[in-house]
């Protein structure tokens, strides 16, 4: 490499790496309790989980459930409703003032053998919400969400081009080498290009596929746009069709689950939703084996009739949303995933503390350090 | 690839080796539930992190 195209390098790494630092900071610490989510709620006790009972206790019909959740907050609709991620013996329904997106909402817990009331979890308040919230849109909504994605792109070219720079700044240290002894700026440096080395697969994943979880919102409209748009050729000037129209919503389930026997419900989106249509309700079947659990089945059942009107099948960029999910939690794998997960979290932490110090050092990070300087000079005079 | 460019297997041996690893890992965790992928899953993300940890903090 001569020394222009490392100087652009070094330049396109700065910029790429400044702009993005401080965010990939906030996002790398609020990650962190996000990690272990689960953990904390439990811990917290927010967490709900269903009484113990024999396993062949008949269960309630979905449209009982749903008149529970109503009668809870009669001024406000049911948006989904979904089972918990570890038993299908409790009912997680969301109810917001309109079927608009929004975060205005509260959560009722249905057990789903007796119908009880389990619990109102807040999930829009305390340590974890804030938590979630700078990690996903900093309190900004979407504006929010594509800002982080584009620092997420930022840092993907600060990764690449840190990739571009690691073997001219490192061709005469082994594999390791930690100069403590020398200058604290040295030693900081070969950390940064150590731990930036170890770290860079894992970081580039989760960076790419953090960024590619800010356009979620964008993808599902472009997916109402895309395919359900035909489909709501029939139903031209109608409004959207409200819960009293509803037919049974335990019999939309049952004709969806025959649509793709062998899968699971994941959620169901009612009318007006973002995952629905204004006239049908939704329902999101997912596989049971681990890789095809993350994937999902969409059945668009007629709100009123309860026919089943189509199952799309779920186009390449909603598939690669979907996967791109576990991939950034780390939630698959269990506790020693998710303690790795950490661990790799903190050692970015490092990489890009140490890039900031390097830059807040000297001013000049690129050719600050005696040895940067002399590699910098050196790739001058092949030119 | 030559050694003043800096691409050279020397030099990329051991990130290479790293990120391969890491990869294997995130994609045998995503396909399994427990037992061998998990155990494969841990293990090659383990060794990245222990590297990291061994030569950030240990050695000396």
């Amino acid at each position: 490499m001569n020394g222009t195209a490392l100087k652009r390098w070094s330049w396109i790494h700065k910029w790429s790496s400044l702009v993005s630092t401080v965010f990939m900071l906030l996002l790398c610490l609020t990650g962190l309790p996000l990690i272990f989510h689960h953990e904390i709620g439990h811990l917290l006790g927010t967490e709900v989980e269903a009484p113990p009972m024999p396993a062949a206790t008949p269960r309630v019909s979905l449209d009982h459930v749903l008149q529970v959740a109503r009668a809870q907050h009669p001024d406000r609709v049911v948006q989904f409703a979904s089972h918990s991620e570890d038993s299908e013996d409790l009912w997680f329904v969301t109810m917001t003032p309109t079927p608009a997106p929004t975060d205005d909402f509260r959560s009722v817990v249905v057990d789903a053998r007796t119908g009880d009331v389990l619990a109102q979890p807040r999930f829009d308040e305390g340590f974890m919400w804030v938590m979630l919230k700078l990690h996903v849109d900093l309190f900004a909504g979407l504006p929010g969400k594509l800002f982080l994605g584009l620092m997420g792109l930022l840092l993907l070219v600060a990764i690449v081009s840190g990739v571009v720079l690691y073997g001219p700044f490192t061709r005469k240290l082994e594999f390791g080498t930690v100069r403590r002894a020398r200058q604290p700026r040295l030693k900081w440096l070969d950390l940064h290009n150590l731990l930036g080395a170890v770290t860079l697969m894992w970081f580039f994943v989760v960076g790419a596929t953090g960024m590619i979880n800010t356009w979620a919102d964008l993808l599902i409209k472009y997916w109402q746009h895309d395919q359900l748009s035909a489909l709501m050729a029939p139903y031209k000037g109608q409004p959207i069709v409200q819960p009293a129209e509803y037919g049974s919503v335990q019999k939309s389930l049952e004709a969806a689950s025959l649509q793709a026997p062998g899968m699971k419900l994941s959620f169901v989106a009612f009318t007006g939703t973002a995952f629905s249509s204004p006239h049908h309700n939704t329902f999101f079947l997912r596989g049971d084996e681990p890789f095809t659990s993350r994937l999902l089945q969409p059945v668009l059942v007629d709100a009123r009739s309860g026919e089943v009107s189509h199952a799309p099948q779920l186009p390449w960029y909603l598939t690669a949303l979907l996967v791109s999910q576990p991939l950034h939690f780390g939630d698959y794998g269990g506790m020693p995933m998710q303690i790795l997960w950490a661990l790799l979290d903190i050692i970015s932490i490092a990489v890009l503390g140490s890039g900031l110090y390097l830059w807040l050092r000297k001013g000049q990070p690129a050719a600050a350090t005696q040895s940067e300087a002399a590699i910098l000079e050196e790739a001058e005079v092949q030119t | 690839m030559n050694e003043r460019s800096g691409w050279t297997w020397e030099i990329w041996r051991w990130p290479v080796v790293l990120a391969v690893l890491t990869t294997v890992g995130l994609v045998a965790g995503l396909f399994s539930d427990g037992g061998f992928g998990d155990a494969l899953a841990g293990l090659c993300l383990a060794i990245p992190t222990a590297t990291a940890l061994w030569f950030a903090c240990l050695k000396r």
